[in-house]
């Protein structure tokens, strides 16, 4: 075995600084959340004349932006470390500037978002026009996660030179997929920003082009999601097995559903932008054709997990047609948070297919059903995984152990995670079927009688956003406690092995030209046409608006 | 050598073939279930609301 | 690369589905016409009034049954906001925005669509029942984004002012 089993201690604080700014946005931005649905209720207001629109726009930030990138990255730089060894200095430098830059970035686009010069939310649709230093901080946060990913990209390539035909290891493997991902799919929301918004916000530029500016968001937008999942997945796929004892089911297919992920995730922001003028139909459908086949990598990750289970149950003596459930350690929080938000998933993935139809997306475009949909996805299914990955991640980088009680406190986190987000989550759906919509302080519409049938959901959803606020609180109980308090130790950073009977990886996975080439060809075949429609037949371009 | 390789891959493909992997079929059939309930669901609402 | 003989059946159920669906999909947006609100027309955002079809807003007959209903969206409000439509008449919706993004939600049915600067956006729907519907902005557009509505009412024809 040459790789190391302990994450070095340089890169353990690297990966720690990531991970600490992504619990402190955590907080913030959960408790932004819990203003909103109590604002919504329609029995509170907001203090000191606050406007419902910052606070959603600072939730949306922090949560959907920075909780996810920093965390995303910090676990990543972590992972390849353990994996593939330790990081020279200088693509450990080249962390810490994507760190401070990312860090500033955050800073200066809070700042001008709290100071209510740009509650533009975290979509930033023009004409809405929000500060330039809004579009500046935010191009510091994707700029410095670049450099972060071109230095793992480096290690990565470090590690293939000094093991000729070797397979990469599979959580490296996993890691520089989903930063090539984020690279391809971030140049469009960094063309929009830079070209389009910060010229026009400066006042270099009259006027901007709204639909290629929503376009070039959404090429970015959805990929972006899967930049969320995919780290899930590296949990779920070659943690997870560890941690209950068992194997990794196929090594093989976890690679091929990430080359998947890479190749689908990106020609499909259409879907984004079902209800929009501007846009053949034709080019509407081909995306929602494209958005299906990226079911089909999840599908495949549902296989393997139950695989995984079973197997592992079976091994321990399980019979009959279920009875491996009962042998998996349902009291190791490091298991469960995560075995949650599979389950979560489920319901999860099902709204997806019905946002991604053209028609049904009729029904739920932009009402509160979308809302619940992400706050399944990205608020259960990722955050979930992340706080199971962080019950051991963070001790391990930390030098420290969780005990005992910390871990009986992780188990009732989760329950009230799932509890609060049934609450929430289901109201949201619901309440989205019959119209209510989404990112809207509370309004009766006029007294609108369809309006007042909204409103009990509306309660539900605050009653949900408090307890999942609780369920914030006692995250950030437990990671402060391993971070700082908890007894010193060693932790273990599971990495799982390959079932014996699982053949050997072949190497066409690390064809990054191919995979790279591919994935650009879809994108052209799915984008170029539309696009050059979208230029060709432009309107007049839109004057910048400050409607807040 | 070519023999042997393409013998143990057989032998190999048996053990996984055996591999009893009943229930996952089972519970990756029961989300299939749900997906389709729920994409017929909505897509009856559509239809009511043409 | 070897899959295991249950998994082959699993992706091979689930990609099916995935198929039936997007046939039903297809089938039902190409050949019965339901496709989503994707109207190509551009307009000058700041000429809005004087072109048609806006220069006559509100409810305008257009044939036997068949009607078009000119609105206009702005912060924060829909030109004109209390509409009244025949039951059974068939009604093409235009709309566009003289500022800012807006959403054109007819709370409870398929009329769902986005409202661009630049863009006329466009549904025809059939409206078989009397009652009221509301109509609200779905997306983002400022401070009073929650405020901006409108209202629908489908009445008996007799009841209809000619």
């Amino acid at each position: 075995m040459a790789e190391t089993v302990k994450v070095d201690r340089r890169d353990a604080k690297l990966a720690l600084a990531y991970i600490y700014v992504a619990f402190i946005a955590l907080g913030l931005g959960g408790l932004a959340g819990l203003l909103q649905t109590l604002v919504r209720s329609g029995k509170f207001t907001l203090p000191a004349n606050i406007s419902y629109y910052t606070i959603l726009t600072t939730h949306g930030v922090l949560l959907g932006l920075v909780l996810t990138t920093f965390f995303i990255i910090g676990f990543q730089f972590a992972a390849i470390s353990r994996t593939a060894g330790t990081f020279s200095s200088r693509a450990r430098f080249f962390g810490w500037v994507g760190f401070w830059l990312m860090t500033i970035g955050t800073a200066v686009t809070a700042f001008f978002i709290l100071t209510g010069q740009a509650s533009v939310l975290y979509t930033f649709y023009a004409p809405l026009q929000a500060h330039p230093g809004f579009y500046i901080g935010l191009t510091l946060v994707v700029v410095g996660s670049w450099i972060s990913g071109f230095s793992m990209f480096t290690h990565y390539a470090r590690w293939k030179k000094a093991h000729p035909g070797e397979v990469g290891p599979l959580l490296s493997f996993m890691a520089v997929v989903n930063m090539v991902l984020w690279l391809v799919c971030s140049l469009g929301v960094a063309a929009t920003v830079l070209i389009q918004l910060l010229p026009w916000s400066l006042g270099l530029v009259d006027r901007v082009n709204v639909l290629v500016s929503r376009t070039l968001f959404w090429y970015f937008g959805h990929p972006l999601v899967y930049f969320w999942l995919l780290p899930a997945y590296m949990i779920w796929y070659a943690i997870i097995p560890k941690i209950i004892g068992g194997k990794i089911f196929s090594d093989s297919l976890a690679r091929l559903s990430f080359i998947l992920f890479l190749l689908f995730s990106i020609p499909v922001g259409f879907h984004h932008q079902l209800m929009e003028p501007g846009i053949d139909p034709f080019w509407k459908y081909v995306q929602v054709v494209l958005t299906f086949m990226v079911v089909i990598p999840s599908l495949m990750t549902a296989f393997s997990m139950f695989a995984t289970f079973e197997m592992y149950g079976r091994s321990q003596g399980a019979v009959g047609l279920f009875g491996w459930l009962r042998k998996l350690p349902w009291g190791d929080a490091r298991f469960f948070a995560p075995f949650v938000g599979m389950v979560f998933f489920i319901p999860a993935g099902a709204g997806g297919l019905v946002n991604a139809s053209h028609q049904l997306d009729q029904v739920v475009h932009n009402t509160i059903w979308v809302t619940g949909h992400f706050h399944l996805t990205l608020a259960t299914t990722v955050v979930l995984t992340f706080f199971g990955g962080a019950y051991w991640l963070i001790p391990h980088l930390s030098g420290r152990m969780m005990t005992k009680a910390m871990n009986r406190l992780a188990i009732i986190q989760t329950i009230v995670w799932a509890v609060g987000m049934c609450f929430m989550s289901g109201a949201m759906h619901f309440a989205g079927l019959l119209g209510a919509p989404r990112r809207s302080a509370f309004s009766t519409y006029a007294n609108s009688p369809q309006a007042l049938e909204w409103i009990p959901y509306q309660i539900v959803q605050a009653v949900g956003g408090t307890i999942l606020f609780i369920g914030i609180i006692l995250v950030l109980v437990i990671v402060t406690n391993l971070a700082f308090f908890a007894p010193k130790g060693e932790t273990e950073f599971p990495v799982a092995e390959v079932a014996e009977q699982a053949e050997r990886t072949p190497l066409a996975f690390e064809n990054w030209k191919l995979w790279i080439g591919i994935t650009v060809v879809l994108i052209l075949l799915a984008y170029t046409i539309p696009f050059i429609d979208m230029i060709q037949n432009a309107p007049p371009g839109s004057k910048g608006y400050k409607l807040w | 050598m070519v023999k042997l390789q393409e013998n143990m891959d057989k032998l190999q493909e048996k053990t996984s073939e055996n591999s009893n992997l009943k229930g996952t079929l089972a519970s990756s059939f029961l989300v299939g279930f749900f997906l389709i309930f729920t994409w017929v669901s909505v897509y009856f609402l559509f239809l009511k609301r043409l | 690369m070897h899959i295991h003989k249950y998994e082959k059946i699993w992706l091979a159920f689930g990609i099916g589905c995935l198929f039936v669906f997007l046939t039903v999909l297809g089938v039902s947006a190409f050949a019965k016409g339901n496709q989503p609100p994707s109207c190509l027309t551009t307009i000058d955002p700041e000429k809005v009034d004087q072109t048609p079809p806006f220069n006559k807003l509100g409810l305008v007959k257009t044939g036997d049954n068949k009607y078009q209903l000119n609105m206009v969206a702005s912060a924060f409000s829909y030109t004109p906001s209390q509409i009244e439509i025949p039951k059974g008449a068939k009604v093409t919706i235009n709309i566009t925005t003289k500022d800012v993004i807006h959403g054109f939600e007819v709370a409870g049915t398929n009329i769902n669509m986005m409202v661009e600067p630049g863009f006329v956006n466009s549904f025809t729907k059939t409206f078989d029942q009397t009652g009221e519907y509301t109509i609200l902005c779905n997306e983002y557009c400022g401070a009073g984004h929650h405020m901006m509505t409108a209202r629908i009412k489908v009445v008996d024809k007799q009841w209809l002012k000619q």
